[in-house]
Order: structure tokens, then sequence, then C-alpha cells
């Protein structure tokens, strides 16, 4: 009954998000104020049934109907009660249901603060989420009804949720991931807006970069969240393997980036108008695009979702319609649009540009490593090809390096033109100084020599000593220093931490990439292994029994100089219901080295295979990822976003008079 | 109304990107099994005998007459759902039914068939899965409909419940037995 209600809750939220697109829409045509003032009443309507709706399967989750499908395949009643709830977006139907309430919260928002939006403008942006609102609500039903039951004979016990995804971060990580994902769909709508009313000016990119920010910011989380999972859950200490979904994440992020700063450009000097809307239309198309590579199978991948050809189809419609369309009446209506400011070669805009343009690169080479294995299929008839990390790596790492260069002197610089002496007297002492304590590190501390970690390390210092100096020299004039710290912009903290923590991040990456070692090692009770300078000792081994598994788990003593450091116990889980093997690493964590140790199989007697792996800085490369999305959260605090005006009443006594 | 060429050039660049997206997308449904299947023999195998662990069985001890193959474990909720109805076909319709003992300990298999009642008429233990990979399970229990010669004529994925068998499995079983005389 109450599965029966979602499914009609659902279906009530479908007419309603039609009624968002055609209400408000004919009341712009119509300029008919009491149609456009009703954008947000049904943006409400709309989040309540689709919250409803969830809150209804979430009810078959709690109390184990299993004669709902969806439930029965991915729950069970010895399934702990924070993992029945997270299993609602466990697999396809329940976490597009999931994508489908973070849509209509996003509208929702946009609809509750957008005071300084026109009324006009206000209907347009949410009668365009409500279109895709419908799409993907009318995909639920079509293709992916987590209502369905299997009457009247129905499993008695539920088959268990994927054991990969009982943990902390799988609860966590896909809504982060949503709300980035979906969140672009507001500069898309704002971008679009702007295109039908053909008033394309800077202030569209004002009401943008608030979204924009926040958006970004999610789907930073998420991807931490979701690199850090990998690293602990996996059993294999990596951390990011360029797997066809990651990238899927990963263009919309790198695409993001580029959007948040020639973002920055549009509003602050009326320059790459035209672009800048092209970006915002790309960041949701490559959201979009992630959501039909990961569920219609056409790449395989360790996230496969439940695949359907049904659904790709559905999908790649639905992208059809909307990328296409969207890009149509960008090529029609952004013609003719010029820039009214001009910058010359040392301006910020140029730093901006590059930073754009070597992002671009990127995103092409990321797109490219991860269809390539279509075109290929493609082309050869069939024959199957995998783009592994060696391709993105040799592709990524250099753009990266670029960038990261580009970024150092970027924020010395000034608006239209920056004199040369300036720069170079600001960014030599950072740079000398960076490259050499850099060296110096290297040799001191590092087990060898890394060239290249010299290189990441010093442009990483370089970054940040520049960010330093340029904080001081705007501080250090100023008659009273304490309030000017507080007098600066908000968003400029904001730029400060996000490039902080793109250079904390790229420190760990380099670190631990180049400094980590490990041994996959056969260990009996007694045994002892030399790590790095870590004595490591494989204590005993013993069962353990847990709410929906039995463990094998071991007792792992690590030493260093005979003083005992920690003892870890790594587990090798099996789940009774799902039949699945489970390795469940143990970790020592620090800020300087992570000490990781994960259980193999059994061989032989009381032998163990034991993988134990020394991780130097690799919190940091989550650390950069937690400072970087916060900046994008600092920066909607800035106080030129929140006016108070009600242009929304202004205009609409100005339109009844 | 003109419109600027270079604006074009995302569209372009879309439009290539959906062909290739298309083409790797050739509406194959990599879970539609069934077809490959279908007309053909049954997969050779040599698996243990679950009640007599000293033999051995292979294609040769199922084929003969029409039959059902039914893979099956304890662990899996829906055989016990099926159970009742399996016993009731092998009792009353009288058709050669076989069990694939999946993934499974063979001590709990047998204390299981002990309380809930065995239909089957062998059973062999595929204890690693390899003929349930040749077989393309993604999930017990499934059921094949064989032939005399041992081919492969329907599957059934899931629960073989009163109405599966009266709608589905039960027309294939008389169509075969006509077919070949004995029914």
């Amino acid at each position: 009954m109450i599965a029966e209600l979602g499914h009609f809750s659902l279906i009530l939220a479908l007419g309603l998000s039609v009624c968002l697109v055609v209400l408000p829409a004919t009341g712009v045509y119509l300029r008919q104020i009491s149609l456009m003032r009703l954008s947000g009443s049904l943006s409400a309507g709309l989040f309540v049934f689709i919250l409803f709706s969830f809150v209804c399967l979430g009810h078959a989750f709690v109390n184990d109907d299993f004669s709902v499908v969806y439930v029965a395949r991915n729950s069970n009643t010895a399934l702990p009660l924070q993992y029945k709830i997270s299993a609602l977006w466990g697999a396809h139907e329940g976490s597009f249901l999931l994508w489908s309430l973070v849509m209509a919260g996003w509208t929702l928002a946009v609809s509750q603060f957008s005071s300084s939006l026109t009324l006009d403008m206000r209907a347009r942006v949410l009668s365009i989420m409500g279109g895709l609102s419908a799409g993907f609500i009318l995909f639920i039903l079509l293709t992916s009804n987590p209502f369905d039951r299997d009457l009247p004979i129905y499993p008695r016990e539920g088959s268990d949720l994927n054991p990969l995804l009982q943990d902390f971060g799988l609860i966590v990580h896909p809504p982060l991931l949503y709300f980035g994902y979906v969140g672009f769909a507001v500069p898309f709508a704002f971008a679009i807006a702007t295109l039908t009313s053909g008033k394309l000016d800077a202030a569209w990119a004002r009401w943008s970069r608030p979204w924009t920010n926040l958006a970004w910011s999610f789907l930073t989380m998420g991807i931490t969240l979701g690199s850090w999972w990998a690293y602990y859950e996996l059993g294999w200490g990596g951390w990011w393997f360029w797997d066809a979904v990651e990238n899927a994440s990963f263009m919309p992020w790198l695409v993001g980036t580029a959007l948040i700063h020639s973002l920055a450009a549009t509003e602050k000097r009326g320059v790459f108008k035209s672009w800048t809307v092209l970006l915002a239309i790309f960041a949701f198309s490559f959201s979009l695009l992630g959501a039909f590579l990961v569920r219609s199978g056409v790449l395989t991948s360790v996230h496969a979702f439940a695949v359907d050809p049904e659904r790709g189809l559905f999908i790649l419609a639905f992208l059809l319609l909307v990328i296409g369309g969207s890009l149509l009446l960008f090529a029609v209506k952004a013609t003719g649009i010029k820039s009214n400011a001009g910058f010359t070669w040392t301006g910020r805009e140029t730093m901006l540009l590059v930073n754009n343009i070597l992002l671009g690169v990127a995103v092409g080479a990321v797109l490219l490593g991860t269809i390539y294995p279509l075109i290929y299929e493609a082309l050869t008839d069939g024959k199957k090809i995998s783009v592994g990390p060696p391709y993105f790596n040799t592709v990524f790492v250099p753009v990266a390096m670029l960038l990261f260069m580009v970024m150092a002197i970027g924020p010395a610089s000034r608006w239209r033109r920056t004199p040369v002496e300036r720069f170079l007297k600001k960014q030599l002492l950072p740079w000398g100084g960076s490259f050499a304590g850099a060296a110096l590190l290297v040799f001191l501390f590092a087990p060898r020599f890394e060239p290249l970690a010299v290189l990441v390390v010093g442009v990483a210092a370089w970054i940040t000593l520049g960010l330093i100096i340029d904080w001081v020299s705007r501080v250090r004039h100023k008659s009273n220093r304490v309030a000017s710290l507080f007098r600066q912009p908000v968003s400029y903290y904001g730029m400060l931490i996000g490039h902080l923590g793109i250079a904390v991040s790229m420190t760990g990456i380099c670190l631990t990439v180049y400094y980590s070692e490990e041994k996959d090692i056969r260990m009996a009770p007694g045994d002892v292994v030399e790590l790095s300078g870590y004595e490591v000792e494989f204590v005993s081994m013993k069962k353990v029994v847990g709410p929906n598994y039995e463990a094998n788990q071991g007792e792992i003593k690590i030493s260093r100089d005979s003083q005992h450091i920690v003892t870890l116990h790594p587990q090798k889980r099996f789940y009774e219901t799902a039949r699945n093997m489970m390795t469940e690493a143990d970790i020592d964590p620090g800020l300087f080295r992570d000490l990781y140790v994960a259980l193999g199989e059994p061989i032989g007697g009381d032998a163990w295979a034991v993988r134990v792996q020394f991780k130097p800085f690799v919190r940091w490369v989550w650390f950069g990822g937690l400072f970087i999305a916060l900046s994008g959260i600092v920066t909607v605090l800035d106080k030129r976003y929140r006016s108070r005006r009600r242009v929304v009443d202004e205009e609409a006594g100005r339109l009844q008079t | 109304m003109s419109i600027n060429k270079n604006l074009l050039i995302p569209l372009t660049a879309f439009v290539l990107l959906v062909i290739v997206l298309a083409f790797g997308f050739r509406l194959e449904d990599p879970h539609y099994l069934p077809s490959e299947l279908i007309n053909r023999p049954f997969p050779e195998f040599s698996l243990q005998d679950l009640h007599d662990p000293d033999r051995t069985l292979t294609v040769a001890d199922i084929k003969g007459k029409v039959s059902l193959v039914n893979v099956w474990a304890t662990w899996c909720p829906n055989c016990l759902v099926e159970h009742p109805e399996l016993i009731r076909i092998s009792q009353e319709e009288g058709i050669a039914l076989y069990g694939v003992n999946y993934n499974d300990v063979s001590s709990k298999a047998i204390a299981w068939l002990e309380r809930h009642g065995n239909p089957y008429r062998l059973n062999m233990v595929d204890s690693s899965g390899t003929l349930a990979i040749d077989l393309g399970v993604y999930g017990a229990p499934e059921t094949f409909v064989l032939d005399e010669q041992g081919v492969i004529q329907y599957r059934h994925v899931g629960a073989v419940t009163r109405r599966v068998w009266k709608s589905k499995i039960l027309p294939v079983v008389e169509l075969l037995q006509t077919q070949s005389g004995d029914g």
C-alpha cells in the first residue's frame, strides 16, 4: 500500500513538473504575472511529492517489505538500519529517485533564494529546471520504477546490499555527488534562460556564480569522498583508478572548475560572455553524459550499475534533446555577442583564459580516453580494448603541471594589464625559494632523490608562497591591518583556500606516488617483515562475527626501532546472504604517512597472503580536496550575492501598472 | 538569419559524440543470455554426485529423456519458495528433474533436502560454479528444459511457481514430449 502511494506520488510529481514547464513559460510568453508567479508554488509541490515518494521507498526498506523487488534485491532483515536506509540509493532505481529528489531540491532552493532575480527570469529558470525534472521522473516511471512489486509470491528474505556499499563512505558519497551533478543544472538553466531572453549581460554571471560554486563544492566533496572510500574499502590501497565512472565525475568537475573561473571574468569584466554560457551548458552536459555512461552499460566498470539498454536509449534520447537543443540555441542566440572590455596578454583575463584552455584540453583528453574503447570497437568491428592509467597519466599530468604553473602566477596578476616588473618582483623570490626549499626537503627526508617530485613539490610551494605574499601585500600597507584582514572580499579568501587546497593535494599525490612502498607476502603467526623502517609482525588470526557477516581477523603489530606503534586488525569478511568475500583493510592514519594492512587469501596451514603498505602523505590528497570544497562554500558567503532587494516584487509592480 | 559558423562547432562535436555513443550501444543486452543457449547442447561437465561423493556425473547422465535441470542452493531464499512446486512436479508430472547445487556446502545441501524433501533424481555438486558459469547463471534459482538429446530448449530465471509452470514451462515440455513421441 505504502509503495503504491509512493508510486502514485511520483506520478503526481511528474504532472507538477510538466505544469512547471508549461505554465510559467506561457506566463513569460503572454506577460501574465499570475502564471509566472506559479513557478514558486509548483517548485515547492514538486519537491514535496518526490520527497514523499522517497520516504515511501524508505518505509519499504526499514520495514523489510520484500514484495517490492528493489527492496528484496538490495536489503536483508539482518542489514543494520543505517545501511537499510542507504540501500535506498544502493542501486540504479533508488539512486535515480534520489537524483530526482536532489533536482527538485535545487529547483526549490532557486525558487526560494531568487529575490534578486526578475520575475521573468525566475519563471524562465524554474521552467527549464522543471523540464529537466520531468525528464528524470519520466525516466524512472518508464524504465526504472523502484516500486515494482513481485506478487503474489515474493522472497521471505532479501538478497542483501552489496557488501562493498555497506560502509559510511557509501552512505554519503552518492548524495554528495548528485548534489554536485544536478547542481550544475542551475547554471545550465540560467544560461538557457539568458539565451532565450536574449539579454546576455553580466547579470546572469552574478546570478549563476554562487550556485555554480556550491554545486562544484558538492561535486568536489563527492569525488574526494569516493577516492577516500576506494582507498580504504577496496583493499588495494589505490585512491584513483581512471575508471570510466570516476572519469564521469571528474569531467564535470574539470568543466565546472573552468566555469567558476570564467564566470569570475564575465561578472567582473564582462569578457568571455558566450564562452561562459557554453561552459555552463557543458558542465551540465558532462553530468548527464556521466549518467549515460554509468547506467547504459556502454562502458564496463567496477561501478557497473544494473545495465539495461532500454535505459541507455532513453538517456541517449534525453541527451540529444537537452544538450543538442541547448547547443543549437547557443549557436543561434550567441551570434553577435561582443565583449565590451579589452585586455592585454598580461591581464588577469589572459590568465583565466589560459586556465580555461588548459582545463578544456584536460577534459578533452579524459573524454577521449574514456570513450576510446567505444571508438576502437566501432572501427575494428567488435574488438575490445581498455584504456588504462598509463594513457591518462601521460596525457593529464603535463597539462596539469602547466595549469599549476599558471595558477602560481595568476593570483598576483591584475585585471586588464599587469606591470611586468611588479610581476617579476613579486614572483622571483617565491619561485627561487620554493624550488630550493623543495629540493632541500626531498634531499633530506626522502629515501631517494626524484627530480619530478622536486618539481611538483616546488610548484606547490611556489603556489603557496605566492598566495601568502599576495595576501600580505594586500594587508600590509593599510593603516589598520587587522581591520583590513576582514575587509578583503570573502570570495578572495575563497580563492586563497581553493588554491591552497590544490597545492596540498598535488603534494600528497606526488609524494604518495613516488615514495609509497608495498609488500605482498606470505605470513604465518610469528612472522616479521620489514617495510620502510617499520617492523610488521603477524601475531595471530581469529574468527569474529558481525551482524550479517563472519570474518577472519588478523592481529598485526607494527613497531619501529622496537618501539610499539600500533596494532592493526584487518579482516577478511564473508557475507552469508550475498555470498560475498570482502577485504576490510586496517589503516593507521597519520598526517605524514599511513600504514595500511590488508588480508589476501589463506595459503595453506595458518599462513595468509598479507599486503602491507607504507603511504607517505596520502591523507593530503583528501585534505586538499576538503580545502577545495570549502573554498566554493566560502565564496557563496560573499555578501554581494546576498542582495536584499526584492526585485521580483518591484518588477511585478512595474508590470501591473 | 545568419549564424556565426564557429558557434556551430560545439553542436557538431556533440553530434559526433552521440554517434560514437550510439554505436557502442547497438541495443545489445548483455544480460540476454537465453537466446545464446537455446538450441545449444547442455554444456559438458564432470561433477561429483551430491549423495555419492565417489560417483562422477557427466552430461550423459541427464540425457535420454525430456528433463528439467534446476540450479539451486541452500542460501537462496527463492529456492525454498519454489521447492514445494518442484516436489509436486517430480511426483505428479513424472518428469525427470536434475539439480545443480550451486556454490554451496554439500553437508548443508543434504540436510536441507532431508528437511524439505528431495525432488531431484540426481544432484550435481557445482561448488566452484564452473557449470553455472557455462550456463550463464546469474542467480539461483534457474531452470532449464532439455529435450531428449540434451539440447537446451527453454530457460526460466527465478522461482518456478505454479503459474510459471502452467503458463511457461509445461507448454514447452508437452511440445517436446509430443515431438519425441513419448508423451
